[in-house]
């Protein structure tokens, strides 16, 4: 079985974003970019898997700027045994990526995607469920567990009160939240050897994909700030204030 | 206008922020509500003010509300609406999106602010800044933030109770089992109060500490998450970027050192409290009070001092 991994090129998760002056975006030039936490985590259950002799290969794909293929070499050099790049701006809206998904699919025929749930920049949490919307698949989403046999995946959710076990038949979409596992950081050999491995790029326009946005930014803004309050030296004086100056107990 | 507001609910209640999803949606115009599953639900949403119909999905196949087939059905009835409603909570954040494709529209994940039918505000960079977007589909798809908006009250409607057809099922997830923790404790997201752990509090055991605590403040539970991954606590608990968002009257939060992602789900808290042994901890610079100090002497103090 073959399981694709989309992968994307974000602002690191250690630096602090900063809106752009004019109110347009937030500051990726200059940034240090590094692959989404999350696809991260889908990387290593995908090579896991791979390892266990239930994947016969992984394949990465971005969808992006040309410097995504930084990316798809982390993530080789984590395991994956090749890439595709798909050109096309930055940042595309998670509709378009599903979209394009499906037209790698078609090609690749996997029997398993594996995203992160999300993406630390737009945090849309959107691609997985759309790509499985589309294909017509059943979808793992949030997964903090996953087990493949006899032609299903068993997937445990991370749901709002607790976890949730759901079995879907392959071919499937899992979405991987935090605790599904913890990724591996790629050797020094493995990095040179990464080097070497097939990466084909693409064209978006070339796959038939019509990338346009379906929402225009009207404005990016940083949030109202919270200023910091007081120390207080003693638990009586905290009782004092959340009474009679906050007001909240 | 009419607005398609899903309602999720779990052992038998609304999700807090799914009512908070029904306030977004009559700002709009008119809302109906979908319900799957859960024939009393459907009963209840019927009493939610504002609320002028309830459809309600009963056969067998909507009871867990698997994506597949709620997705399917949501696309079945989106004809009738201008925009489709969900909490942004797992249940809404799984469905949407697979029914926004199926409708070849873009999903808006995650509604903090409605400025008019076609534009919405919503956190990005966890939440480190708002984006203002505007969209061009004919149909919104959207999911809300439950802290952003308030619940709309539980009586005082009348809407009328319609049965829906199931839509055609493609029959590929099935339903295993639920594990959800059990707590006689507020749920976390409409807690007045909640008391917060995180990495301080050093072990399983020792995160107890909080429960006495959180019983005299009537407070749920959260941690932080170095603490969930740490396996004091199940990921329920988590507050944060990735973990539920959360905006009380007060947030107590005990050796927990402030990361961006934490931050990412509490700021918008009305009072902060912090503890924690290092003064330089980021948490401070959010907090309303802080006490420089040892959690384990500091949590029983304050416990007993609340006496």
């Amino acid at each position: 079985m073959k399981i694709v991994v989309p992968v994307k090129r974000v602002v690191d998760y250690n630096i602090k974003p900063r809106v752009k002056a004019d109110g347009s975006g937030v500051e990726t030039t200059g940034v240090k970019m590094s692959m989404n936490p999350f696809d991260e985590i889908a990387v290593e259950e995908a090579v896991r898997l791979k390892e266990k002799g239930v994947a016969s290969e992984v394949v990465v794909v971005s969808i992006g700027v040309q410097q995504a293929q930084d990316t798809l070499r982390t993530a080789m050099a984590m395991g994956a045994d090749r890439a595709i790049l798909v050109l096309s701006e930055e940042s595309p809206e998670p509709l378009a990526v599903a979209k394009v998904l499906k037209a790698i699919s078609e090609k690749e025929q996997p029997g398993l995607f594996i995203l992160g749930k999300q993406a630390i920049d737009d945090d849309m949490n959107a691609t997985g469920q759309m790509l499985a919307g589309l294909l017509g698949w059943g979808q793992g989403t949030f997964a903090g567990k996953v087990d493949v046999a006899d032609g299903r995946v068993k997937v445990s959710r991370e749901i709002d009160g607790g976890t949730e076990d759901i079995s879907v038949a392959l071919p499937a979409v899992v979405t991987a939240d935090l605790r599904l596992n913890e990724p591996r950081y790629a050797s020094l050999p493995n990095i040179m050897k990464a080097r070497k491995k097939p990466m084909e790029t693409l064209k978006a326009e070339e796959l038939g994909v019509d990338m346009a946005r379906r929402l225009t930014v009207v404005s990016v803004a940083e949030p109202p700030q919270r200023q910091a309050g007081v120390k207080v030296g003693s638990v009586g004086e905290l009782v004092e204030k959340l009474r009679n100056e906050a007001k909240v107990i | 206008m009419t607005a398609l507001v899903l309602l999720d609910h779990e052992e038998g209640r609304i999700r807090k922020s799914a009512l908070s999803a029904v306030t977004a949606a009559s700002q709009l115009g008119d809302v109906h509500v979908l319900v799957a599953g859960d024939a009393a639900v459907a009963q209840v949403a019927a009493a939610i003010p504002g609320v002028t119909k309830v459809l309600h999905a009963a056969d067998a196949q909507y009871a867990h509300e698997l994506a597949e087939p709620l997705a399917a059905l949501i696309v079945s009835l989106a004809g009738n609406y201008d925009h489709i409603f969900a909490a942004a909570s797992a249940v809404g954040k799984n469905v949407l999106p697979r029914a926004a494709a199926l409708l070849d529209v873009q999903p808006i994940p995650d509604v903090v602010s409605i400025v008019d039918a076609n534009t919405f505000v919503r956190p990005i960079y966890a939440g480190n800044a708002l984006a203002t977007v505007r969209s061009s589909d004919a149909k919104k798809v959207l999911t809300v933030r439950g802290s952003a908006f308030d619940a709309a009250p539980a009586e005082g409607g009348s809407a009328s109770i319609e049965t829906v057809a199931p839509a055609a099922n493609l029959n590929v997830s099935e339903f295993v089992a639920v594990h959800l923790s059990d707590s006689e404790r507020p749920e976390l997201e409409s807690a007045r109060v909640v008391v917060s752990g995180g990495r301080g509090l050093q072990s399983e055991e020792k995160f107890h500490i909080l429960e006495p605590l959180a019983d005299k403040l009537g407070a749920a539970i959260g941690a932080s998450r170095a603490a969930v991954d740490s396996g004091f606590v199940p990921n329920e608990f988590q507050v944060g970027q990735t973990g539920k968002i959360v905006a009380p009257e007060l947030y107590l939060a005990f050796g927990i050192s402030g990361a961006i992602q934490h931050l990412a789900g509490m700021k918008d808290s009305r009072v902060i409290v912090a503890v924690n042994k290092d003064p330089e901890a980021p948490i401070f610079q959010v907090a309303d009070y802080g006490i420089v100090g040892d959690l384990f002497e500091i949590v029983p103090a304050l416990t007993e001092a609340l006496n």
